[in-house]
């Protein structure tokens, strides 16, 4: 299955990430053949078995409620592009 | 064409741990600097690992069960994936496909009559970071962004499309907030956001199964503006098909100032979430022993208070529904009950004159200064309300017992204190009333003459004259008994 250009903008969007075309058309070879990889796993028959969702055998791993203190803001705030006061800031984004 | 509305509730309510979902900071905001709570887990750093809050899982848990639901044996986390500046990390650790409940159901009463409303799916994810929207002097539009909110456990109860009214939908919310409330998982304020609620809202006409596009409905803050909003939509709906539009699949904000919805411009690619099993969070088995002990933690629910008050205490249905209506109220109403003066009070009447007063003059002078039952309770406790519950059997009157309740709210001193510095007793002295008697027989013949010529209605205005004469003090009982003695008499 081969990924269409739109198709890698769609992703390359949802991701946040701006392509250039020769990006685009690199990267539409590499998914693609990732996806071929995948399409070759579906190919073992699993009927048998049940789905899961981590290749660990750790379950019920939870914690009791208990505060812990924070970091101050300004280690919080350290790597912050641009801030004010206490608080990040970030470009307007309408709802 | 008559149409019928169609409305699924959703809604979101912060849990009341001690620390966040995944990490030890801690939960409650409120009063909170911007980003003090904030660790490297809330921003999502490279490396982090969250650790499930047990207690936010009971708390889950505990609700589903006392919403009647399915508590399946197995759980997991997943990963929402959507680029907002709200999320820190890109994406929002929620539940997918494997909820804590599902399948349940909680019962509401329309005129009288019980309906049950389904519940589809109880489960638990991290509340998200606050953005507070600003514009510079040269007018450039931006946002700042505080995390302490992000990672508060919030858990979503999603409601079927059982509701049919405004009406329906209040009375949903508000069953839902007190039983969330008498569970002591939030403090379901929706003013400050800890319960929040999005509805879905659609026309179908009679004759048809199939219901029109469905509208989703934001930002109502209080249960008024649910209420306002469902009325708005659903005439709104009707209105535009009337007029021979077609109504679209779209999502409208609440403008409480305009009194209507309006559309919003939806997120960008809002519903490509690509939700997958969250890595970092090895999945639950929800063992039927844990459930059994949760299920014996769980409290008496309000509908079971409201029938063993009318059992207990012979409360009639309506009192007993309005003091169970709140926990803190029907704890209150209980607290009373234990009291010494509740017990020297007449038995057959005790708990109704408590329900009265609390329902009554306390709920009055509550609603009129704007506060709940535990804030009232910090001005008058339950021992001290009982006391001037007693006060009023003998002591002082009621008209003068309310306003004494008044002045024990604006003072904080007890009922005792305050009819003995204002000399309020009522004159219970058989000698000193007699005098007051005697006046008021001389001073008022023709209403005399009138009792004597069989009108006994003329009783009435003398006993009202001696408490005139005694500034209410009298025991009007036995102002009357004395009355009544001296014009047969004499």
């Amino acid at each position: 299955m081969k990924l269409s250009r739109k198709e890698v903008r769609h992703i390359a969007r949802l991701a946040r990430l701006g392509l250039t075309e020769a990006e685009v058309a690199n990267l539409r070879e590499q998914l693609s053949d990732i996806l071929e990889n995948f399409e070759m796993l579906q190919r073992v028959v699993t009927d048998d078995v049940p789905p899961t969702a981590q290749s660990i055998d750790l379950q019920n791993v939870m914690r009791n409620d208990e505060v812990d203190p924070s970091r101050p803001p300004t280690e919080i705030l350290a790597n912050a592009p641009r801030r004010e006061g206490d608080c990040f800031r970030v470009r307007a984004v309408l709802e | 064409m008559n149409f019928e509305t169609i409305i699924g509730l959703e809604v979101h309510a912060q849990l009341l741990t001690k620390s966040k979902m995944f990490c030890r900071c801690r939960a409650d905001y409120a009063s909170a600097p911007p980003n003090t709570h904030v660790c490297p887990v809330c921003l999502g750093m490279p490396g982090v690992l969250p650790v499930i809050n047990r207690q936010a899982v009971e708390y889950t848990i505990m609700t589903a069960l006392a919403l009647n639901c399915i508590i399946p044996e197995y759980a997991k986390f997943d990963r929402k994936n959507y680029p907002y500046p709200d999320l820190v990390k890109g994406y929002q650790i929620s539940q997918y496909d494997t909820p804590f409940g599902r399948d349940g159901w909680l019962t509401i009463e329309i005129n009288g009559t019980k309906k049950k409303m389904g519940i589809t799916r109880v489960h638990l994810e991290e509340d998200v970071a606050k953005l507070l929207h600003r514009k510079s002097a040269d007018g450039e539009v931006y946002s700042l962004v505080d995390v302490n909110r992000s990672g508060v456990p919030l858990m979503e109860i999603v409601g079927e499309p059982d509701l049919r009214s405004s009406e329906e939908a209040r009375q949903y919310l508000v069953k839902l907030r007190t039983i969330l409330q008498y569970l002591g998982v939030s403090t379901g304020n929706m003013e400050e956001g800890s319960f929040r609620c999005d509805a879905n809202i659609s026309i179908r006409p009679e004759d048809n199964p199939e219901s029109m596009a469905k509208v989703e409905v934001k930002n109502m803050n209080s249960f008024k503006a649910v209420y306002q909003a469902m009325d708005y939509e659903a005439k709104r709906q009707r209105q535009a098909v009337a007029e021979g539009w077609k109504l679209v699949q779209e999502t409208r904000g609440w403008v409480e100032e305009q009194g209507k919805t309006v559309a919003q411009r939806s997120k960008e690619y809002a519903h490509d979430y690509r939700y997958f099993p969250e890595p970092d969070l090895p999945p639950l088995t929800v063992g039927r022993e844990w459930v059994a002990e949760i299920k014996a933690r769980l409290p008496e629910l309000p509908e079971d208070r409201r029938d063993r008050f009318v059992a207990e205490y012979g409360l009639p249905l309506y009192d007993a529904s309005l003091l169970t209506g709140s926990r803190t109220m029907a704890d209150y109403f209980e607290e009373c009950t234990q009291t010494g003066a509740y017990w020297k009070l007449p038995p057959d009447t005790a708990a109704k004159e408590v329900s009265n007063w609390l329902l009554g003059e306390a709920s009055r002078i509550m609603n009129a200064s704007g506060i709940d039952v535990s804030q009232f309770r910090q001005k008058i406790n339950p021992g001290e309300l009982s006391g001037l519950i007693l006060s009023a059997h003998g002591v002082i009157n009621t008209a003068t017992a309310k306003s004494v309740l008044g002045e024990m709210f604006h003072t904080g001193k007890e009922a005792g204190e305050i009819i003995v510095r204002r000399g309020l007793s009522q004159i219970s002295d058989t000698r000193q009333l007699e005098e007051v008697v005697i006046e008021v027989i001389n001073s008022n013949a023709q209403p005399v003459a009138d009792f004597k010529s069989g009108k006994e209605t003329a009783l009435k205005f003398l006993v009202g004259q001696v408490m005139k004469a005694t500034r209410g003090q009298a025991n009007p009982a036995l102002a009357n008994e004395i009355l009544k003695k001296r014009l047969t008499e004499g």
